[in-house]
């Protein structure tokens, strides 16, 4: 093995862990409410450039920004789902998806506008070293958000198994009108699915922008979160999160495949697309989703 | 939802013959053909900047009824509409070029040839529904996006290819008054023939499949061939939209047919009315003027401070954006149905007045 594919690995396994989490966030909106957010990418957008605005603008410290970007994520979160999506309840899921896509390119052109086009990068937060992981320079950034991505994933797995907000949110999922008949209030439930994904978006977009910089490119994690999400299956959190990683695996390793031998360049971005199309081909409801998807 | 057979109060119906006809009263049929008398000699009174618009409805208006036809009529929703249309500019540019294809017949050859490709794409469609085809088409959307971007034998890659002017026996319709002319045939022509197809026997298998695919195959439709031919004439739509468009503009590149192209094809859909034909027209009138009438907004107050608060120099382009997404937003919440669906309360209310409710 070179080093050229094992950085390359190691670089999936970093993009395919936030992968994951951006994936399972779309998967905590899917599960809860039964809408497709088209507009995921745009969460850690807006993440991103929050925290970027409190850290380079209002010079607050990063802890301190930080903490306002997540408080805003969640009342943004909120939000969004009474304003927009509670109407549109009980509507086709053409409109539903038609609604989040128009949301999303409403919000990237209104931070287009407001912040520019330009990519900006974070003010430095941690010190810029390099580690050695099996003889690779590995910036301590990766590790850090590779390390973020776990304990998020984490967080996750403690709030639905033992949280009572969470088991409620379980329950929904399950059978809403079981769960409605028990006292677990669905609109509380479908408003706070928005907001924790809003808000694990936003760590995933500061973690992204931290590394790479705030832009408009970030949104793409909101198209790969696609392939991710029907490679793991649509209502799966443990799927999605193996999606994300095997997506962002695959991708590298295509990228590999594509400048030793193929030379058609651009893989890594279109890859995983052609993996989509041949899943949904051969096994619709991915690895670990629920088999109910109606055939013809 | 919206439904065809959502009618105004007042307007009752008691023969099959009613439900079939495509101008339910004299007066509707008079007032389309007074249009298309208007439209007719719209070039004797209009600029060149309005033609322009007109011409802009047309192709896209032709594109957006094949949409409507694939989500509207057949409840099969696609996200990946624009590489279609950007897919017959290309092939009609490059029958015309490569093949010495006259132009005129280039068109329609396009229109063919992208149908093919639809199909292609299309086979998914009959395996996944919803959502799943939602997700398959964004992919069809990216990956022909990247083919153009590649595929140099085609599309001359990046740089983009030139599509020849349109010409019948050495007569150029190269002035956007002539070409007007032949946006505004192929317009009232595959106008006509969608609605017309609508009230065959294909056409109501399509409208059976949106309403219960299960009942609809109990009753014998074909899903398969119905949904999968719905691709096709959806792709043939588009492509002959595309290659009017390319041979219009004279030059066709790859970063005219981004997915934000596909949104707003499903925005002049949604605006206009799913499942209206007249309201595709509508809509695409709509979402081609919505920028045009937000241009001429800046123009008028340029200089004041609001135009400076709001940094409209370099904004405005982010601006239209947002108003494709608020619009596609606030139409789904506050009018679902569309355009068409407030043009029949409009002449409804007209119809009864003074004693409308």
């Amino acid at each position: 093995m070179d080093t050229f594919l094992l950085q390359l690995l190691l670089n999936g396994l970093i993009i395919g862990a936030l992968y994951g989490v951006v994936a399972m966030s779309f998967v905590l909106i899917y599960k809860a409410s039964q809408v497709v957010n088209f507009a995921q990418g745009e969460f850690l957008l807006i993440g991103a450039w929050v925290c970027w605005a409190l850290l380079a603008q209002w010079q607050l410290p990063f802890y301190a920004a930080f903490f306002f970007t997540l408080i805003f994520m969640m009342a943004f979160g909120i939000l969004l789902q009474v304003v927009v999506l509670r109407p549109l309840i009980g509507e086709p899921i053409i409109s539903v998806i038609m609604v989040t896509i128009g949301l999303s390119i409403f919000f990237q052109a209104l931070l287009k506008w407001i912040f520019g086009v330009s990519a900006q990068p974070f003010p430095p937060i941690f010190a810029s070293a390099t580690i050695n992981v099996f003889g690779l320079p590995v910036q301590t950034v990766y590790i850090m958000s590779l390390a973020v991505s776990l304990a998020i994933m984490g967080a996750f797995a403690w709030f639905f198994k033992y949280s009572r907000m969470g088991l409620a949110m379980r329950a929904t999922a399950s059978n809403q009108q079981a769960a409605q008949s028990l006292g677990i209030s669905i609109r509380q439930v479908f408003a706070m699915a928005w907001a924790i994904s809003a808000m694990v978006s936003a760590v995933a977009g500061v973690v992204v922008g931290v590394v790479n910089g705030v832009s408009s490119a970030l949104s793409v994690f909101g198209i790969k979160v696609f392939p991710a999400v029907i490679l793991g299956g649509l209502d799966s959190i443990v799927g999605a999160i193996l999606g994300g990683l095997i997506i962002g695996v695959l991708e590298n390793l295509a990228h590999y495949f594509d400048t030793k031998w193929l030379h058609f360049g651009n893989m890594i971005g279109i890859a995983p697309f052609y993996v989509l199309i041949v899943i949904l081909m051969i096994k619709p409801y991915g690895l670990f989703g629920t088999k109910n998807i109606e055939r013809v | 939802m919206a439904s065809i057979s959502m009618r105004p109060c007042g307007d009752f119906r008691t023969r099959y013959a009613d439900d079939t006809t495509i101008f339910p009263d004299r007066a509707g049929r008079n007032w389309v053909i007074v249009g298309l008398a208007l439209a007719a000699a719209a070039p004797l009174f209009l600029d060149a900047y309005w033609l322009e618009l007109l011409i802009r409805i047309g192709y896209y208006g032709i594109a957006a009824l094949g949409l409507n036809i694939l989500v509207g009529f057949t409840g099969q929703i696609s996200i990946g509409h624009a590489v279609f249309f950007g897919f017959g500019a290309f092939a009609s540019g490059y029958l015309s070029r490569e093949w010495a294809v006259p132009v005129w017949a280039a068109i329609p050859l396009a229109g063919a040839w992208t149908a093919a490709v639809g199909l292609i794409f299309g086979l998914p469609a009959a395996r996944i529904k919803g959502l799943y085809l939602a997700i398959a088409t964004l992919a069809a959307q990216f990956i022909l996006e990247d083919f153009f971007a590649r595929a140099e034998w085609f599309t001359g890659g990046v740089a983009g290819s030139m599509a020849a002017p349109f010409e019948v026996a050495g007569f150029a319709l190269d002035t956007p008054e002539r070409f007007f002319y032949l946006v505004l045939g192929y317009v009232v022509v595959l106008y006509l023939a969608a609605t017309n197809i609508m009230r065959t026997r294909d056409g109501r298998a399509l409208v059976a499949v949106r309403d219960h695919y299960l009942s609809a195959e109990i009753m014998g439709v074909n899903l398969t061939k119905y949904r999968v031919m719905s691709f096709g004439l959806s792709s043939f739509y588009a492509g002959i939209g595309g290659a009017l468009y390319g041979h219009y503009l004279g030059f066709v590149s790859v970063e005219a047919f981004t997915i934000l192209l596909s949104i707003q094809f499903l925005a002049m859909v949604i605006i206009g009315g799913l499942g209206s034909i007249m309201g595709t027209l509508m809509g695409t009138a709509f979402m081609v003027l919505l920028p045009e009438a937000m241009d001429g907004i800046a123009r008028g107050i340029e200089g004041s401070p609001i135009y400076e608060a709001l940094n409209l120099q370099v904004g405005l382009n982010f601006l239209k954006e947002m108003a494709i997404g608020a619009a596609i937003i606030l139409f789904l919440i506050f009018e679902p149905d569309g355009l068409a669906h407030r043009w029949r309360q409009i002449k409804a209310y007209w119809k009864l007045y003074p004693f409308s409710y």
